[in-house]
Parts: structure tokens; C-alpha cells; sequence
């Protein structure tokens, strides 16, 4: 048996209107080179000067994973040639990043939580863009994501498998979202992750030979290379080989990593201070300020919705997950006052049809107040659970109010006994092949007999008659 | 009246003021002069005449409305690694042969704002890398008192063209020595400010951390004006000292009584040769006769000053130099066939033999294995330099020495002995290290050549080397020698 050993290397564009080191906009999606200046150009005598903002991030993101902020950090320059890192070195730092070691608390897929310890995060600039798709034969280059800020999270190799890693990348994810220091939008590569993974012999403490696999874009992708990376190293290792230290990439398409060029790794990137850059001397006073200003947490606000909605430690993670969803859940259980409905409902239809239809929930049709509405009319029994839900679908396509909804569709409950007493006999009067059988039954089997019955007077009375109701008179008028 | 040309910058912009010239004849003049000289000495790359002529109209036009500076229509030409808006910027290098720069450096826009008239770009070893003016792409330049000399580098243009009248200010940068050398070659006075005094925004960069803007002009008092032009902060250079700029002019008076002058036993050692130091020892005299005493000083590790710089300016060059990669402009080889290509040719055919020596060393100290013992060390002595230079200035107010070994040698002397050129700085690198202020200044002739003396201030001390050599100035005719053909 065999024990992967994970770390990750987290790169997070934050979200600062300018560059780290330009006035150039960073917003996403321009046409090609119009947001680069002669600083990201890397035009003969331009000199880079530092975007405080970026600072506050950075260590706004160390606070909240309980990090040592450095009193001073400094700037490295790290060479080498590409056509889409226009000075030919990157700007980061090395020797001294602005946030030492921290940690985040992981839930497990058992319900179990684990602590991660984060090396360190450090600001570094992003490059361009090389497009080889657009132009026959040749090469593209767009600088306008050149020195947009980067905050590098380095992990521990603390994650023992993919699940992990892909729990920790998602606390990672809702930590910058809570901060609001990045979009985290991960298709557009605000958020990629380089993954070190190695395995060994289970109960070994010497750690194997790792691979590294590059700018992996997705947390699907990430759960997927670190499991085919993993097999492929077990693979290796059982057939007596040994795993060659390397840069890979994983192609989703064909579920594989695969080496990159030789050359592309063979680099050394002759790191030393930058001198175009003096020391960053960070003072309590500022990091105060940073403090301050920091939003309720993850963990925070997961342990406030347990003790205020009295939902489950389950559900209160899975909202807390997404700054968004949280919020949307509170306006709809404090308008409501339903805590526990109001959370088996964002996390049930709402999050499926999220899902389903790939919606943010910022882009969310019903609004938390229409949801709270519709949760009122369950709770007075004008609703039950299979109306409430064609109420639901009637509010995502936009068909009006709920009480409206209620109305047009005549989808009041039918809680008058007489009225459900007429369907009843009715369908006892239609089935009777099926009443004989139930009456001859013993009384174990009837009880599941009777869920024929009471799908057939719901049916009959278009699924407005009072479930409970139903059962009753149905339980009695068949003995 | 002597010809325009043979005025000094204080003494033009009194002209201006007294409108008993024009800015249009003197523009003129220097552009004319500029037309029949340069082919002999090949100072600059590039004269801007039309633009000069229409800022001097400008500036006269300015002056009659008294909408003036104090500076408004006076020449000056840059060295041709400060970037110049629409004009070329070669930085003396095949590989920026076709660069229109597309903003003005600091220093540049500052000099257009205070009404100065640019006459053009002048020659420098190839991205200032040089002690001769030998490694330009433009070829050498000459030096106006013995043609088949070199003027020093690598502002040897600017300071030729200042000792040959072809403009009466010149910008010059000095990463090592590269405005006090030349100056002393040529005979004419020349500012290194401290480190942080003036903007680096938009100087070509060789070694960030030494490289530093000045000045070359016929006088201190010259300088004195044109320092208050371009020092001061500028928020787009994060190693820009944020401290005011002083009236330099306003200190050029005072008395040197009572002023100390330490002479470093390190430079005063027996391999200074005896003309040198006769030629120091005069300048020493005057200094004396005007009330200043002499100390003896020791920098204990002025010697390391030279390893220690060819470890740290290579290091710095050689990732400075990566921008130049035939990608997005200047000098592109002729049909790549790949990536690899691209880069090996650009940079092969583009770069000369001295720059690609240093982005080797550099590349070389930098690499991991090396990093420790090379770079890592030289910044430790590059410290123990700095001490040296505080403490010494604890007990004096400034530390003198000759600018360089001898007089200016023959093209071609030392071009195949790279080692011999680095000895050029042995007297000016220190100053770099330590990140002072320091400046060359006429000393006596020697035959028939010039020579200077070197004055190294504390930080933010220009005023204290300016005032001392405009002392010396006034009671000497040093710096009113002229070559004989110029």
C-alpha cells in the first residue's frame, strides 16, 4: 500500500483595480495589449513601483490563516526568457515573503476536520499571454495580464490524497471570496494551482520523489491529475522504476500527465534582490488597519449559523462554503424565521438547480425574499411540499410572485376533510380490484399498499390535498 | 566678445538674461559649431536641429513674454541612454539602433519643462559598459585634445563634447565612474549626485543599484545650476531619495576655511605615479591656501571596490540586459526560424563584445552554486565599503584623490586588456559602492593632457564638493584651458 503526499502551490490574482507595479487596469477580457503600459511593456528605463493595495491583500489573506506577517519584505527578481514576460525576469519574492507560516482547518469526507500548515504566500507579478491558436505559424503575445498581482499560497506537504487537496483548495477559495481580495474565478485563471505530488511505502517517513504539475485550472482538474499522477507513480513503483523529478501538465481530454519541454525546467533562475525595489517595511499600526477591516471568516460564521438557525455542522459548512450562498441563506431564513427549512431548501433545490443550470448565485432568479415567501406559504399549509416545488420552478422561470403563483395555478391546499372524503371515496370506488387485495393483506403489507392510494387521490386532486390529511382518511376508510 | 561657443552655461544664461543674446544664436551657434567639429570627434549620435531650433524660438518668444525660467533657452545635449520622446535612444548599441523612445526620461522632462533647448544624443560606450568610448556601435569617440586619444567613458561623449564647446551641458550617467573619469579626460568638471539624488525613470539601466544621473560642464557653477534642475524626487523611481533639493548655487561662495580634506593613504600609495600625484599635490596647495586643512583617512577596503563591482554591475546588467530579446523592439535578427533563434541572434548580432563579457559574468555569479560565493560576498564588501566611507567622512568634510591613474591613453591601448580598463575606476568605484556623492574637477596639465581630482561628499553633500570646487575655481585657470584645435 502506498501513501500519496501532496502540497500545493495556490496562485491567486487579487483583485486590485491597477497592476502590482503599473497604474496599467487589471479587469479582464480587453482586446489584447491595451491595458499594458510602457511598465509592463518592460520598455528600456521604466522602473516598477509597488501598489500598496496589493500589500493590504496579502496581508489581509495572513491574518486570516493566522500567519506571521513579516515586519520587512523584499523583492527578488526570478530570469528567464519567454516571449510573454516582457523584462525577461518576473518580479516575486524569495528570500522574504510578506506572509510567513499560517494555517486552515480542512473538513474531511468522514465529517472529520484537519489542520494544513501553509509555508508561506508572497506578491508577485503575473506574465502575459502566448497564443498559438489565433495566428498561422505564429505566436501571439497579449501583455494585459503582465503584472497583474499575484499572492502564491505554499502548502505544507501535509494532503495524503486528492479529496484533500481538493478540500484544502476549496477552503483556499473561500477565504480569498470572503476577503474579497480575488474573483477566485478559476476559468479565467484568477485562481491555478501547481501541485507537488510523490508517494511512498505506507508508514515510511522519507518522502519519494515528487513531480510537479503545472497551472491546473479547476478543482475537477486538480482532484483528477493528482489521482492520475498518483497512480501513475504507484504504476511506476510497482514495476520496479523510479519516478523522475520533473514539471508535467494534465491534459484533461485525454485524463493524463505528460512531461513538459526539458527545457522549460532545465532553468535556473538566478534570484537576487531586486534593486530596482527598496525593502517593504510593514508596521504593526497597518496590520492593525488590515484587521480591522477583515470580514467574518469561514469557520466564524459557520459556528454562527449552527448556534442562531440550529442547522446541522454539515449544512452550516456547505453554506458557509460560498461567501454568496451564506448570505443569500441568512436573508432567506432571518425573513422567514425558518432556519432548518430555509437551509434544507438553499441546499436542496436551490444548489441543484445552481448546478444544473451553471449559475453563480448572484445570478440567481429567485430572490431571497421570493424564497422566503415561498417557505411562509409551506409553513401556513397553503403549500405542501410537492406545490412548493411548482411554485419554486413557476418563480425560476420568472412566472410572477409566489402569492401570485399560488393563485393563477389554483394551487391552494385542499385541507377541507370533506372535500378530500369525495376524491377518496372516488378512488376507492375505481380501484376496487386493488382495495380487495389491500383488505385481504395483513397489516404489514398494507401499510405499504396504502402509498398507491394516496398517490392516486393526489393525483386526482392535482397534488393539492393535504398529504397527511389524505392518509388518514384513507387508512380508515379502507379497514 | 569671444564666440558664442566659448561661453560657459552660467555665463549663456547670464547673456539671456541680459538679452545681449538670443536663445536662437546661441541654439544656432552650437548647432553650427556641432555640424563642422562632430566628424572629428564623433560625440554625438544624433543632433536634433530642427526640434532645437523650434525650442529656441519657443524660448525666445517665452523670454520677450516673461513667461521664462531662469533656465528658459539654454543648450544642453543628453547622453543617449535617457529616453527622449519621438527621438532615437541607442544607448551607443546595435540592438537599439532603431529605438524612437516613446516617453522622455525624468532628467529629460525635466529639463524640457524648465526651458532648456536639447541639441541632440551623444555617443557613450555601449550601454555603459566602457572607460574609453571604444565599445560604441557608433564607433569612438575622440577627445579634442589629442584626437587619437580616447575621452573616457562611458560618457565620453558628453564630456568630448563639452571640452570642445559643442554644447555647454551635458547629461551623463555614472554607474563606476562613467561621468568623473571622462571629465577628468577631458577637462571638464563633472557631478556624480548620491544615489537616490536624481530619477532613474527612463535612464537606460546597466547596474540599478550604482547607476546614477549628472552632469559634465565647464565649472562647478555649471553644475551647481544644472543639479537643481534635475535632482528631487520623482514617485515613478522607488529608489528616489524623498528629500528637498537645495539652492546648490546659493552655497558656491562660501569659505573653505576650517574645512577638512582627507587624503586616503590608499589612493596616495607608491602606485600613484609622480606626475599624478605632483599634479594632486598642487591642487592640494590651493586647497590649503584658502584655509582648509589636510588629514590623512584609510578606506581599509577600497581595494576589494573593483572585484566587488565587477561582481555586482555584471550581476545586475545581465538581468537588465534580458529585456533585450528582438520581441517587442530595437534590433530583430533576420528571419528566425524558432524561439531559440530569435533570442540567439538578436542578442548575438545586437550586443557588443564588452556588453555580452559582462551579461556572462553576471550570469555566471548569479547562477545557483556560485550565488554565495560571488554575489552574496561582494555585497558584503560592498557594506564594509560604506562603513569605511562613514567613518572616514566622521572626521573630515570631504575625502580627495585623483579621478584616475594617469592621463587619457591611445584608442586601441587597452581595448584587448579588459582588466587594464577596469583598473580605469580604481579611484571612482568606491564612491558607486558607498552611494555618494562625488566629482572630477580640472587639475594642473600634464603633458599637454588633463587631469582632475576627485571629491567624495557624504550623502546629500553635492553642495559641500560644489562649493569646494568652485573655491578652487575662482582662485585657479585650470578649468579655462582649452584644446588648441577646439
Amino acid at each position: 500500500m502506498y501513501e500519496a503526499v501532496i502540497g500545493l502551490e495556490v496562485h491567486v490574482q487579487l483583485s486590485t483595480a491597477s497592476k502590482i507595479f503599473s497604474g496599467s487596469s487589471t479587469a479582464f477580457g480587453a482586446e489584447p495589449n491595451t491595458q499594458a503600459s510602457l511598465i509592463d511593456l518592460g520598455m528600456p528605463g521604466v522602473l516598477p513601483v509597488p501598489n500598496a493595495k496589493a500589500f493590504e491583500m496579502a496581508i489581509k489573506f495572513g491574518l486570516a490563516i493566522d500567519a506571521k506577517i513579516e515586519q520587512e519584505s523584499t523583492f527578488d527578481r526570478k530570469n528567464y526568457f519567454y516571449p510573454d514576460l516582457p523584462k525577461g525576469y518576473q518580479i516575486s519574492q524569495f528570500e522574504k515573503p510578506i506572509v510567513g507560516p499560517g494555517r486552515v482547518t480542512i473538513t474531511l469526507d468522514d465529517g472529520n476536520t484537519k489542520t494544513i500548515n501553509v509555508t508561506r504566500a508572497h506578491l508577485e507579478e503575473d506574465a502575459g499571454k502566448s497564443i498559438h491558436d489565433v495566428f498561422d505559424g505564429m505566436t501571439g503575445i497579449d501583455l494585459n495580464r503582465a503584472g497583474t498581482p499575484l499572492l502564491e499560497i505554499v502548502s505544507e506537504p501535509e494532503l495524503h490524497s486528492a479529496r484533500e487537496a481538493v478540500a484544502y483548495l476549496k477552503v483556499i477559495h473561500s477565504i480569498v471570496r470572503y476577503l474579497d481580495i480575488s474573483d477566485g474565478n478559476m476559468a479565467e485563471g484568477s485562481m491555478r494551482c501547481d501541485c507537488n505530488v510523490s508517494v511512498r511505502p505506507e508508514g515510511s517517513e522519507l518522502l519519494g520523489t515528487r513531480t510537479e504539475i503545472k497551472n491546473v485550472n479547476s478543482f475537477r482538474f486538480v482532484e483528477k491529475a493528482i489521482d492520475t499522477e498518483i497512480r501513475r507513480q504507484i504504476e511506476i513503483l510497482e514495476d520496479g522504476g523510479r519516478v523522475v523529478q520533473e514539471t508535467r501538465l494534465y491534459d484533461p481530454d485525454k485524463d493524463e500527465t505528460r512531461p513538459m519541454r526539458s527545457k522549460e525546467e532545465a532553468n535556473d533562475y538566478r534570484y537576487f534582490p531586486d534593486p530596482d525595489l527598496l525593502p517593504v517595511f510593514i508596521d504593526d499600526s497597518f496590520i492593525e488597519t488590515c484587521r480591522i477591516k477583515l470580514p467574518e471568516l469561514p469557520d466564524a460564521r459557520k459556528a454562527r449559523y449552527i448556534a442562531e438557525y440550529g442547522i446541522t455542522d454539515y449544512d452550516a459548512s456547505v453554506l458557509v462554503a460560498d461567501r454568496d450562498l451564506a448570505d443569500y441563506f441568512a436573508e432567506v431564513a432571518n425573513m422567514s424565521g425558518e432556519g432548518k427549512l430555509a437551509a434544507n431548501w438553499v441546499m436542496g433545490s436551490v444548489l441543484a438547480e445552481l448546478n444544473q443550470a451553471n449559475l453563480a448565485i448572484a445570478e440567481f432568479p429567485v430572490s431571497s425574499r421570493q424564497l422566503s415567501d415561498l417557505l411562509g406559504r409551506i409553513k401556513d399549509d397553503t403549500l405542501n411540499s410537492k406545490t412548493a416545488k411548482t411554485v419554486f420552478e413557476a418563480l425560476i422561470t420568472g412566472d410572477g410572485e409566489v402569492d401570485t403563483i399560488i393563485e393563477e395555478q389554483g394551487l391552494v391546499q385542499m385541507t377541507d376533510t370533506g372535500a378530500i372524503e369525495a376524491v377518496v371515496d372516488e378512488v376507492i370506488s375505481e380501484n376496487s380490484h386493488e382495495v380487495a387485495n389491500y383488505r385481504a393483506a395483513s397489516s404489514d403489507k398494507r401499510s405499504k399498499m396504502l402509498g398507491f392510494f394516496v398517490g392516486q387521490v393526489m393525483k386526482k386532486s392535482q397534488g393539492k390535498a393535504n398529504p397527511q390529511a389524505v392518509n388518514q382518511i384513507l387508512a380508515s376508510k379502507l379497514t | 566678445m569671444s564666440d558664442i561657443t566659448d561661453l560657459s552655461f552660467s555665463e549663456l544664461k547670464k547673456a539671456l538674461q541680459e538679452k545681449s543674446l538670443s536663445s536662437t544664436e546661441i541654439t544656432l551657434a552650437f548647432l553650427e559649431r556641432i555640424e563642422s567639429l562632430n566628424p572629428k570627434l564623433n560625440t554625438f549620435i544624433t543632433v536634433t536641429r530642427d526640434e532645437a531650433m523650434r525650442s529656441a524660438k519657443n524660448a525666445d518668444t517665452a523670454i520677450s513674454r516673461g513667461t521664462a525660467t531662469a533656465y528658459t533657452g539654454l543648450p544642453i545635449a543628453h547622453k543617449d541612454l535617457f529616453c527622449t520622446d519621438g527621438v532615437l535612444t541607442t544607448c551607443g548599441s546595435k540592438i537599439l539602433s532603431n529605438f524612437v523612445a516613446p516617453y522622455d526620461a525624468h532628467v529629460v522632462s525635466r529639463c524640457k519643462a524648465a526651458g532648456l533647448v536639447s541639441l541632440g544624443k551623444l555617443n557613450m560606450d555601449e550601454f555603459a559598459m566602457g572607460s574609453s568610448n571604444e565599445n560604441s556601435y557608433f564607433g569612438p569617440v575622440r577627445n579634442p585634445w589629442d584626437t587619437d586619444r580616447v575621452p573616457g567613458g562611458s560618457s565620453g561623449g558628453s564630456a568630448a563634447a563639452v571640452a570642445a564647446k559643442l554644447t555647454p551641458l551635458a547629461t551623463g550617467t555614472d554607474t563606476g565612474g562613467s561621468i568623473r573619469q571622462p571629465a577628468a579626460f577631458t577637462g571638464t568638471s563633472g557631478i556624480k549626485p548620491t544615489y537616490g539624488r536624481v530619477s532613474r525613470f527612463g535612464m537606460i539601466a546597466y547596474a540599478s543599484s550604482l547607476d546614477q544621473g549628472g552632469l559634465i560642464a565647464h565649472t562647478a557653477e555649471d553644475l551647481a545650476h544644472g543639479l537643481g534642475l534635475i535632482a528631487g524626487h520623482d514617485s515613478r523611481d522607488s529608489t528616489s531619495a524623498e528629500r528637498s533639493v537645495p539652492d546648490y548655487t546659493e552655497v558656491l561662495n562660501g569659505s573653505l576655511k576650517g574645512k577638512v580634506i582627507g587624503l586616503p593613504k590608499q589612493f596616495f600609495d607608491d602606485r600613484l605615479n609622480n606626475s599624478m600625484r605632483d599634479a594632486m599635490d598642487m591642487v592640494l596647495e590651493v586647497f590649503k591656501s584658502l584655509g582648509a586643512s589636510v588629514v590623512e583617512i584609510s578606506l581599509d577596503h577600497v581595494a576589494e571596490a573593483i572585484p566587488a563591482y565587477y561582481v555586482i554591475a555584471p550581476a545586475e546588467a545581465s538581468s537588465n540586459l534580458s529585456r533585450f530579446d528582438g520581441v517587442r523592439f530595437g534590433y530583430r535578427a533576420d528571419k528566425p526560424t524558432n524561439l531559440l533563434d530569435l533570442y540567439e541572434r538578436s542578442r548575438g548580432e545586437g550586443f557588443g563584445s564588452e556588453v555580452k563579457r559582462r551579461i556572462l559574468i553576471g550570469t555566471y555569479a548569479l547562477s545557483e552554486g556560485y550565488y554565495d560565493a560571488y554575489y552574496k560576498k561582494a555585497q558584503q564588501i560592498r557594506r564594509l565599503i560604506r562603513d569605511d566611507f562613514n567613518h572616514a567622512l566622521a572626521s573630515c568634510d570631504l575625502i580627495f584623490g585623483p579621478t584616475t591613474p594617469s592621463t587619457a591613453f591611445v584608442i586601441g591601448e587597452k581595448i584587448s586588456d579588459p582588466v587594464s580598463m577596469y583598473l580605469e575606476d580604481i579611484y571612482t568605484v568606491a564612491t558607486n559602492m558607498a552611494g555618494l556623492p562625488g566629482g572630477s574637477f580640472q587639475a594642473p596639465m600634464i603633458s599637454g593632457l588633463p587631469t582632475g581630482y576627485q571629491l567624495t561628499g557624504p550623502a546629500f553633500g553635492e553642495s559641500i564638493i560644489l562649493n569646494a570646487a568652485h573655491q578652487i575655481q575662482m582662485a585657479t585657470d585650470w578649468h579655462r584651458l582649452n584644446p588648441e584645435n577646439f
